[in-house]
């Protein structure tokens, strides 16, 4: 395959759509709950009955400045909703509420470190603007119908546009994975892709290295996981190179991403000649934000994860992949932090949670949040290890029994009978019976055959059914055999 | 702010109403009343933060009180669910499971 990439530059601007986490509508008092039966959670607003008024939730306009914080945005203190008019079966009003030339937010940034990478890219984020989510429209349902679930319909939502600003699909990626982190942390939405809560559709278009007028652009669509925006830009990005470089054009069309064939093609509708008639909406006078309010809340937020990760490499002492690890998520760092704390060997917490926890929790898929073992109650099988009264291979047990059974480490090993021996006599007695069981290699371990003592010291191991503390058993070794 | 009886005419004829020299004097009369009431409206102070009366129907309302200085009236995040919740589908004219069926869209044909 051709490596486009050393005659031609990929240009990539995001669109991410992100559902704010409120309980309630944008404009009503329905039921934001992502799962309930069909149509459930629906009102004269959200169905669009005549008479009915949006009025603003004032909760959805707190989580939209908290995400425009802490992504350095300017806020805008007067924001207009617009109408942006369309036709669409989920579309009761036949327009959507959004926010037009008038947004709650513009110029904010985001800092990007591409992996493989040493160096960080500031990309320009555009607008970060408030709207309303349509309803869902399920294809594959009934035989020649379309059906429409409108319990979608009016959850608030954020658009986060950047700027032309990524040039690569590894940076396209890089760029959701930190925002999706900062929103994580900002606590304004679940951010699931696969629960839709959040949405990206990518712009991309290609140029000849050096030019400065950017080419024409495709927007992709369809894509459900980061690693598919990755790797249906750079599809796109390929398509775009083969086409210019046959000196053809390229046609400004939406493309949809075909994951089970890996492939791009074209969406069959007619997107070119957009034309949203946008106009203020009549029934919702401008958001007038009171500036004070602003400012107090600029310091409610919590440690965004560019200070958390400075925070625990000074006072923890990590290295860069653990660092990674612990912070992915404000929950993991929280417990990790609860349980370097609690136990005082940062490493040991970060070295349990990048193996034993994370094999853990991409078992059962869940969140750290409602993983049974808190933080405490790690810290304290780890004090265990560290105390030798537990050996690893041991504490891994344990931690699995502590998972199913809620018990805390003490309890679990005292009932499992694992708890590490220390106790010489014990561990001598061990000794003496793996020697008689074992005349030809103890005679040869006698005659200063050193490597043996793996072999005796696992046999000692295998009879104490792990419980010997290793370190003891190889010093006691040669004391026995004398 | 006052309109004269040319004022009516001059309007009558824009919005292509016939009107009788009879009816002016009362078209200007009943105009000149709405007026008035319009500068009783303009006395309102809406600059400190007049509520629309919605406000009233949440619990959360400090929240909505403190985020705003003027402008749209805002709302709690109160779930209040509306009693025809469930009937939603009966309004349209085709639907099952809770769905609204529509024929399908010629984007999906294939699907």
């Amino acid at each position: 395959m051709t490596d486009w990439s050393q005659k031609y530059e990929m240009v990539v601007g995001l669109e991410v759509h992100v559902q704010l986490k409120t309980r309630s509508k944008m404009f009503c008092g329905c039921s934001a709950d992502f799962g309930a039966p069909p149509n459930v959670n629906t009102c004269p607003v959200c169905l669009a009955l005549p008479g009915a008024l949006p009025v603003i939730n004032a909760e959805a306009v707190r989580l939209a400045l908290r995400a425009a914080i802490a992504l350095d945005f300017t806020i805008n203190l007067q924001s207009v909703f617009a109408r942006k008019n369309y036709f669409y079966p989920d579309l009761p009003k036949g327009y959507q509420i959004s926010q037009y030339d008038e947004p709650i937010a513009v110029r904010g940034t985001l800092r990007v470190r591409t992996p493989g990478e040493t160096a960080t890219h500031d990309i320009a984020i555009t607008r970060l603007h408030m709207e309303e989510d349509a309803g869902k429209s399920v294809h594959d349902r009934y035989p020649r119908k379309t059906a429409i679930d409108l319990n979608r319909a009016g959850v608030p939502l954020i658009e986060i546009v950047s700027e032309p600003d990524i040039r690569s699909a590894a940076e396209a990626g890089a760029y959701l994975r930190t925002l999706k982190q900062i929103l994580e942390y900002a606590g304004v939405s679940d951010v699931s892709m696969e629960e839709g809560s959040l949405r990206v559709d990518a712009n991309v278009s290609a140029r000849l290295h050096g030019a400065t007028e950017l080419g024409t652009k495709t927007e992709v669509k369809n894509v459900n996981s980061f690693s598919a925006v990755e790797r249906s830009l750079q599809r796109e990005f390929e398509r775009q190179c083969a086409m210019l470089d046959r000196g053809e054009v390229v046609r400004q069309e939406t493309m949809i991403w075909d994951a089970s064939r890996g492939t791009v093609r074209p969406a069959r509708s007619k997107e070119e000649s957009h034309d949203y008639r946008y106009f203020p909406d009549p029934d919702l006078p401008p958001l007038i934000l009171d500036p004070d309010y602003v400012a107090r809340l600029r310091h409610t937020l919590p440690e965004m994860p560019r200070q958390l990760r400075q925070r625990f490499a000074t006072e923890f002492g990590l290295n860069d992949a653990e660092l990674d690890a612990v912070t992915a998520e404000s929950s993991l760092a929280a417990y990790f932090e609860g349980v370097a704390r609690a136990h005082g060997d940062a490493n040991a917490a970060a070295k349990w949670m990048m193996g034993e926890l994370a094999a853990a929790l991409n078992e059962t898929g869940t969140g750290i949040r409602d993983f049974p073992v808190r933080a405490p109650q790690l810290a304290e099988l780890l004090d265990m290890v560290r105390d030798g009264k537990l050996s690893h291979t041991a504490a891994k047990g344990v931690f699995a029994t502590m998972r199913s059974s809620g018990k805390s480490a003490p309890v679990v090993a005292a009932e499992m009978a694992v708890t590490q021996v220390g106790d010489d006599s014990q561990i001598e007695q061990w000794i003496e019976e793996v020697f008689a069981e074992l005349p030809a290699e103890t005679s040869r371990f006698r005659a200063g055959e050193k490597k043996l003592t793996g072999v005796l010291v696992g046999a000692v191991m295998k009879k104490s059914k792990g419980r010997a503390d290793p370190k003891k058993v190889n010093a006691l070794l040669s004391k026995v055999a004398g | 702010m006052a309109v004269t009886e040319t004022d009516i005419r001059k309007i009558a004829d824009l919005a292509r109403l016939s009107l009788g020299d009879e009816e002016v004097p009362a078209m200007t009369a009943q105009l000149n009343s709405i007026l008035a009431h319009m500068d009783v409206l303009t006395r309102v102070d809406t600059a400190s933060g007049t509520e629309a009366g919605s406000d009233a129907i949440t619990s959360a309302i400090a929240l909505a009180r403190d985020v705003k200085s003027a402008g749209a009236p805002l709302r709690g995040d109160a779930v209040a669910p509306f009693p025809m919740n469930a009937t939603a589908p009966m309004l349209a004219p085709d639907s099952e499971d809770g769905f609204i069926l529509v024929p399908r869209l010629s984007t999906h044909e294939d699907v």
